[in-house]
């Protein structure tokens, strides 16, 4: 099922000139109404009439996270204040939140483009969606409750918490889909097992889940603990919330909903616009938005699109799971180089779990990565060749994946460090003075 | 006739052994042998003790990744020619050795702790033999 075939089916050509006429009107829009758009694009010469394009996005400014702490609360806003209909704001870990504002019609497009995703989940009007995703000034909640309506499911907007309540709904009401954040996913199909709940009365189907960066081996848990099939969501607030990109049955990376998000991969280091299919930063603009509407946002997070058109029928381009933020890249010999890749090829393997440590130094002018892996008790062998065996695979799959050589050394379990909230997973010795 | 060798994890690292050898006296536990295969980063430690069990059980408590190994203990006389002997035997029969460590336990006597993926096969070899084999409660008399 398509929600909207004729956006999410066009031809890429008549794609390409739909983004370029919204684009067009946009750069129109914010030099007009935002002063800090209007600086930023006179001081590199820019006149709206400049941009007639796709093409032209390229010359086109980034607009960071930054931009938006230093204009807070509206000062980027493109809108006067009453045509605002509702604010959201993302925590802030660092710093001032982010404040975002929505017009009517923002909130028409956001219903629009989470109706394309659960479409995508299979979710129609028959079904019976338990919104777990907190409501309030995250996104998550409202941002699927809109969109569940518009596709006229019936919506149990139930928040985030309360498990108890949560699977007495679940029972009661059998709700056939679920939205929530991964995590909570995963805990709610343990307190299933754990209560003892009778499974047949249980009616999920899919689950749409997003919000938190997860892997392949939770995706099997929830769908095994939850007896579902679980759906990946991409969303930012700044950007729009949930609803940016959606998995499509086919499972085979994030639709991008393009009409309304143009994506851009970028090399974080130069800006430098990067071909289908390479790593780098994800860029949007947000050319329909009225309220907040973003020039070449940043997002931070790393990823890859591919333009190969979809089994499902869709031609948005799809994007890979974020493989981290641009925050952590460390650059060894010039390579590229993610925590989180380390962290996919220990979990991939059936003999490690996630705790490592990587070491970055620097001997004779070269830059060397050590990789410290602890030995799981119940994978230690005492023979050495088994572990000598079991570091030289480690070894062979992380230099397969950074195309960097790394050394692996076993450590002892519990070892290293483990952290409740960000883990500290680089210890960079390199002194570069 | 199998005898419970623990193996033990360790890093590489200045004291990491006496803090073992800690915990072992700590719980009143004693070592009968001990080997060490080392590699540049880590090393293993093997421990015949007469309560492996208990000193499994306190390492695991202190974070050590601990192992029980079955391994056999030979038992010959201490002179030129005995190991040799020992040895022909189980090569005759097709038993490869992953690792040993021997030491010699006084009056004319000396142990050979041997690991084999077939400990039964070289237990039955070995008593065909006439060889004297280590016994579990003999552990505690090394």
């Amino acid at each position: 099922m398509i929600w909207n075939e004729h956006h999410e089916c066009m031809g890429r050509d008549q794609l390409a000139s739909l983004q370029g006429e919204r684009l067009r009107q946009m750069v129109e829009r914010i030099y007009y109404n935002v002063p800090f758009y209007r600086n930023k694009l006179q001081e590199r010469g820019i006149e709206p009439g400049d941009i007639r394009s796709i093409d032209d996005l390229k010359k086109l400014p980034f607009t960071t996270k930054q931009d938006l702490r230093d204009n807070y609360p509206f000062g980027l806003f493109a809108v006067p204040q009453q045509d605002i209909v509702r604010f959201h704001a993302s925590s802030g870990t660092t710093g001032k939140s982010t404040v975002v504002g929505y017009t009517h019609n923002d909130i028409m497009m956001w219903s629009e483009v989470v109706a394309r995703s659960l479409t995508m989940a299979g979710v129609t009007k028959h079904d019976i969606i338990q919104v777990a995703y907190g409501y309030g000034l995250f996104t998550g909640g409202l941002g699927l409750h809109y969109g569940a309506e518009k596709v006229g499911a019936s919506v149990i907007p139930i928040s985030g918490g309360n498990t108890k309540k949560q699977l007495q709904l679940l029972e009661d009401f059998g709700s056939t889909a679920i939205a929530c954040t991964p995590s909570y996913a995963a805990y709610l199909g343990e307190a299933i097992m754990e209560e003892k709940l009778d499974r047949s009365k249980i009616k999920l189907k899919a689950g749409i889940f997003g919000a938190e960066p997860w892997t392949e081996e939770m995706r099997s848990q929830i769908q095994q603990l939850l007896g579902i099939k679980a759906y990946d969501i991409y969303g930012l607030s700044e950007v729009i919330g949930p609803g940016v990109s959606m998995e499509c049955g086919i499972q085979h990376g994030m639709h991008v909903f393009e009409d309304h998000f143009i994506p851009e991969i970028i090399n974080p280091e130069t800006g430098e616009v990067l071909p289908y299919g390479e790593l780098g930063e994800l860029v949007f603009t947000a050319v329909t938005k009225e309220a907040l509407p973003l020039l070449r946002y940043r997002t931070r997070d790393l990823t890859r699109l591919h333009v190969e058109r979809c089994d499902c029928g869709r031609t948005l381009v799809r994007m890979e799971k974020c493989v981290g933020r641009s925050d952590d890249m460390l650059i060894i010999r010039g390579v590229n180089v993610f925590p989180s890749q380390v962290e996919s090829v220990l979990l991939e393997m059936s003999e490690t779990k996630p705790h490592y440590l990587l070491v970055v130094d620097r001997q004779n002018n070269l830059d060397t990565l050590e990789i410290q892996v602890e030995v799981e008790d119940q994978f230690f062998s005492d023979e050495v060749k088994e572990l000598e065996g079991l570091r030289k695979r480690i070894s062979g799959n992380l230099t397969s994946l950074l195309g960097l050589h790394a050394n692996v050394r076993l450590v002892e379990p519990g070892t290293i460090e483990r952290s409740q909230g960000k883990a500290q997973r680089v210890v960079d010795k390199r002194k570069l003075n | 006739m199998i005898i419970k060798q623990l193996s033990v994890f360790l890093e590489n690292r200045a004291g990491r052994l006496t803090e073992l050898t800690g915990i072992l006296a700590d719980n009143d536990i004693n070592i009968s042998a001990f080997s060490i295969a080392d590699t540049t980063d880590f090393g293993i430690l093997r421990v015949i003790t007469g309560k492996p069990e208990l000193a499994e059980k306190v390492l695991k408590e202190q974070g050590f990744a601990v192992k029980i190994t079955d391994v056999i203990g030979m038992i010959m006389p201490n002179k030129p020619g005995a190991l040799h002997h020992a040895l022909q035997i189980l090569t005759d029969n097709g038993i490869s050795i992953e690792y040993m460590y021997a030491f010699a336990n006084g009056e004319g006597r000396a142990t050979a702790v041997i690991r084999t993926d077939t400990p039964q096969k070289a237990i039955e070899v070995l008593q065909l033999h006439k060889m004297e084999l280590l016994k579990t409660g003999d552990v505690y008399q090394l």
